[in-house]
């Protein structure tokens, strides 16, 4: 790589003006590839902030649509409230600070969720997580003001392909910069180990919500993405199915792996588009990958780092 | 006050079943120790097993009745243990020795290709069926309280399977290497103890119950479908967990408590439509104050 393109600020300044010029050509796309595309763009958020959680810091979560349905509710319901009140006028200019608010809920919940389950380890976790994005889910579904179970609709159709991708170039510079920072060795030595690191005076507490947390607000952000692309939501689109599919595509693009999981999230969202065809067995295709792929290529598909070899331990 | 015990009574009912799937969890977790995701789906396949089943009983033996409804129940129960034996031979036999999240992502894995493949319309459709009437109804009332058959036959079977359960694991050799690849695989294999058997042993032995425990659900609930081990697969292991995982005995208490809680809150009509996140409730207030569950002893960690 040039030495130019080295400094993670300009290759975010390229992102966000490519993002630009192609969100300019976008009204003469086909409606039905644009959609796609900004599929990719939400599905790239979810796994690069799924895998700060996942992959650097080591902390299996299988609750990230949990967040996502949290932001997408609620950026959804300003969007509404603003809409109502003030006219679609507006809307251009409130979609980011609805988004954010998403993403500002979303992260509270992340904080509210984590702080007593990051005390759990391994599948305790997974499951607990799990639980808890199954509570979410059960608490939309009764709630009066979002919808209850037939959920929201008649969302502005904000999301375009230019707000998506500077969003997910923003997701994965803050992600990026934040674990190759100096605070950000934290999160690999609690994923390495959380004894040694605690032993050199880390808080891996600390180090493990706050993962949390982050990620929860860029699941936050993707969910008011997807709110006002799809234009309707309901609480069944953010069940546990959805969580999986983001973990598939950080274990797919090898745990802690910016780039592959970036890969995989475009290979995996694009992969049901062209099972079309075949689409009464797209699932079931679909889940003999993962077993195929789990028993063949645990480390992930784009990792091609030989494994190291254990230290040996001498008696 | 009859109306609390008559939900009781329900609750027991609806916990039995709980009860029998999560003692395959806790089984299982004992040998091996992952969470087997695929078990609520082995749940589902009895109860498809004695649905596609008894029809053809009905042959040889009268349909409702005991003698045909006897035969279902111990054929289920032998396709189960199939199942059970082969799925674990298939996805996780090669992952033995690998990070557990890895068997966990397989797991996970099995469970949507199994649900997904019934769901086919070659295999079960993914409609709603109607389970078979295997039993003669009958209804009696005990001290006010009204029971119906089913929910006798379902908490006798549950405690007929439980005390053979306990007899094999306490009682006999092949439960006594059960309980040393639990406690210690490594050593276990030293002594003699072929791993591998005791792990399939285990996993038809847990997909055993787990098929009785579609077959009681079946009759309990009458409405089978593909995707029905979902959730009572969730809250089974949610029961193993609140009895504490690895625990035989507090898996059946957990189910049973379980079941009991959720009938209550179904009954009250303020909380009953979150009936389904009641459980993961519990599962989250069970791990965060006493994650070794109410039976489990407590393990210390070495550095």
């Amino acid at each position: 790589m040039p030495p130019i393109l080295k400094d993670p600020r300009l290759l975010l300044l390229i992102a966000v003006a490519l993002a630009v010029v192609v969100g300019l050509g976008a009204d003469q796309m086909n409606p039905y590839y644009r959609g796609v595309i900004i599929d990719i763009g939400i599905a790239i958020i979810l796994a690069v902030s799924l895998n700060l959680i996942n992959g650097h810091t080591g902390q299996f979560s299988l609750g990230h649509a949990g967040f996502m349905s949290v932001g997408a509710y609620v950026s959804a319901m300003i969007t509404l409230e603003f809409q109502k009140n003030l006219g679609p006028g507006v809307l251009p200019w409130t979609f980011l600070p609805a988004l954010v608010a998403g993403g500002t809920v979303a992260a509270l919940t992340g904080l509210l969720v984590g702080v007593p389950s990051l005390r759990l380890k391994g599948d305790y976790l997974a499951i607990v997580t799990l639980g808890f994005g199954e509570i979410i889910r059960v608490i939309f579904q009764n709630v009066e003001a979002a919808g209850a179970a037939s959920g929201l609709s008649g969302i502005p159709r904000l999301t375009g392909l230019t707000w998506t991708f500077v969003l997910a170039a923003f997701t994965v510079y803050v992600v990026a910069c934040l674990v190759n920072s100096t605070y950000g060795r934290g999160f690999i030595a609690v994923h390495d180990d959380e004894v040694a690191a605690s032993s050199m005076g880390l808080n891996p507490t600390r180090y493990k919500v706050t993962a949390f947390v982050i990620g929860a607000f860029f699941a936050g952000i993707a969910g008011g993405l997807f709110a006002h692309h799809k234009t309707s939501i309901t609480p069944q689109v953010f069940d546990f199915m959805k969580s999986f599919e983001v973990v598939v595509m950080v274990i797919l693009g090898g745990m802690g792996r910016t780039a592959g999981v970036i890969l995989a999230a475009i290979l995996l969202t694009l992969a049901p588009e062209f099972l079309r065809g075949v689409a009464e067995y797209r699932m079931i295709i679909y889940a003999l990958l993962i077993i195929f792929l789990m028993i063949a290529r645990p480390q992930g598909l784009f990792n091609f780092e030989r494994k190291k070899k254990p230290l040996a331990v001498k008696p | 006050m009859n109306e609390i015990l008559q939900q009781l009574v329900n609750g027991l009912a609806l916990g039995a079943v709980y009860a029998l799937i999560a003692i395959g969890y806790t089984m299982v977790y004992g040998v091996l120790r992952f969470i087997n995701f695929a078990h609520g789906d082995v749940f589902m396949l009895g109860s498809f097993a004695g649905f596609y089943l008894a029809p053809h009983i009905a042959k040889w033996f009268p349909l409702p009745g005991w003698g045909a409804w006897t035969v279902v129940m111990l054929l289920t129960m032998v396709i189960c243990a199939v199942i059970g034996i082969v799925i674990e031979l298939l996805a996780y036999r090669p992952l033995r020795n690998r990070p557990k999240l890895t068997v966990l992502i397989t797991a996970i894995g099995v469970s949507l290709l199994i649900q997904y493949t019934c769901q086919h319309k070659a295999f079960f459709g993914a409609s709603q069926r109607a389970f078979p009437k295997l039993l003669p109804a009958g209804n009696f009332t005990l001290g006010g309280l009204s029971f119906n058959t089913t929910q006798f036959v379902v908490l006798g079977v549950t405690l007929v399977l439980l005390a053979a359960l306990t007899f094999i694991v306490k009682r006999t050799r092949i439960g006594m290497a059960m309980r040393a690849v639990s406690h210690n695989s490594a050593a276990a294999s030293l002594m003699g103890i072929s791993n591998s058997f005791i792990i399939s042993f285990t996993f038809g032995l847990g997909s055993a119950l787990a098929g009785a425990g579609g077959i009681l659900y079946g009759m309990t609930y009458t409405g089978i479908e593909p995707l029905m081990g979902v959730n009572v697969g969730l809250k089974a292991f949610v029961a193993a967990v609140l009895g504490g995982i690895g625990n035989l005995p507090g898996a059946a208490l957990g189910g049973l408590v379980l079941g009991v809680v959720e009938s209550y809150a179904g009954g009250m009509s303020g909380i009953s439509t979150y009936r389904d996140g009641i459980a993961f409730a519990i599962l989250i207030i069970i791990l965060i104050f006493k994650p070794t569950g109410l039976l489990g002893s407590k393990q210390i960690e070495k550095v």
